[in-house]
């Protein structure tokens, strides 16, 4: 009697215990909430990809004002040919959370457009995650009237 | 919410050029009410979720730096008559679904 319980017991643990592993976690990142908080670029991008070092590329398009009068709406366009693109993200150094935007793109084209807010003149950062390597190009916006705050 | 997410999707040589608009207030959080000098709460759109049929083709994280009533423009490799939805939630929960045809 006590060897069925026993056998029942521990029969139901291992179920319990492969389902468990049955349910995979998200394979792509969940929301990088503390990324988005973080002042600092730099730890914000070791946070999101496990590394913030990254290789200068001319394969990347920043379509960005050379001045924006208005900060708050900052047209910003990143384009990239390269292929095998796994994800764009854009920082905004000056900003008081530089981590701007992510954007997964599950292999499609190198193609994002959005409108940004920004505090300052500021470097514009596009990081793009190609064939498990970041690359990036930067470009500087000169803001008249900061977007933020106020 | 007042208004919907308005969405454009048109193929050309087998690339759907997508432009949408949310109407969003997209607050940082660090603005201040001008008249009691108190924060105005964050609230902004936190993840954007864009689908052809069932794959999905784009992915958004977003901050409180992106503006008011963000527009999102991207592409991808897809056809006409496509049925493309792209749904979004923000910091306080709230969200929206729309779903377009590709011309």
């Amino acid at each position: 009697m006590k060897r069925r319980t026993l056998l029942k017991t521990s029969l139901a643990a291992s179920l319990l215990a492969s389902t468990g592993m049955l349910i995979p976690g998200r394979v792509m990142a969940a929301y990088p909430k503390t990324a988005f908080q973080n002042a600092d670029a730099t730890a914000a991008l070791t946070e999101v990809f496990g590394s913030s070092d990254y290789a200068e590329s001319g394969d990347i398009k920043i379509k960005a004002p050379e001045i924006a009068e208005n900060g708050a709406v900052v047209p910003i366009q990143v384009t990239s040919s390269m292929s095998d693109i796994e994800s764009i993200s854009i920082i905004l150094s000056n900003n008081p959370t530089p981590f701007a935007a992510s954007f997964n793109l599950h292999g499609s084209i190198g193609f994002v457009s959005t409108r940004f807010k920004m505090a300052g003149t500021s470097d514009v950062l596009a990081i793009v995650k190609a064939g498990g390597k970041l690359h990036a190009t930067k470009q500087e916006v000169k803001v008249t009237i900061g977007g933020c705050g106020g | 919410m007042a208004k919907k997410t308005k969405i454009r999707a048109k193929e050309k040589n087998g690339v759907v050029t997508v432009k949408s608009l949310m109407s969003h207030p997209m607050e940082t959080g660090l603005r201040k009410n001008a008249k009691t000098g108190k924060k105005i709460p964050a609230h902004y759109i936190q993840e954007v979720t864009a689908k052809a049929g069932d794959k999905t083709v784009m992915e958004a994280y977003w901050g409180g730096a992106i503006s008011k009533n963000p527009y999102l423009s991207f592409q991808y490799k897809g056809s006409k008559g496509d049925n493309l939805t792209i749904s979004w939630i923000d910091n306080q929960g709230k969200s929206d679904t729309v779903t377009a045809k590709v011309k």
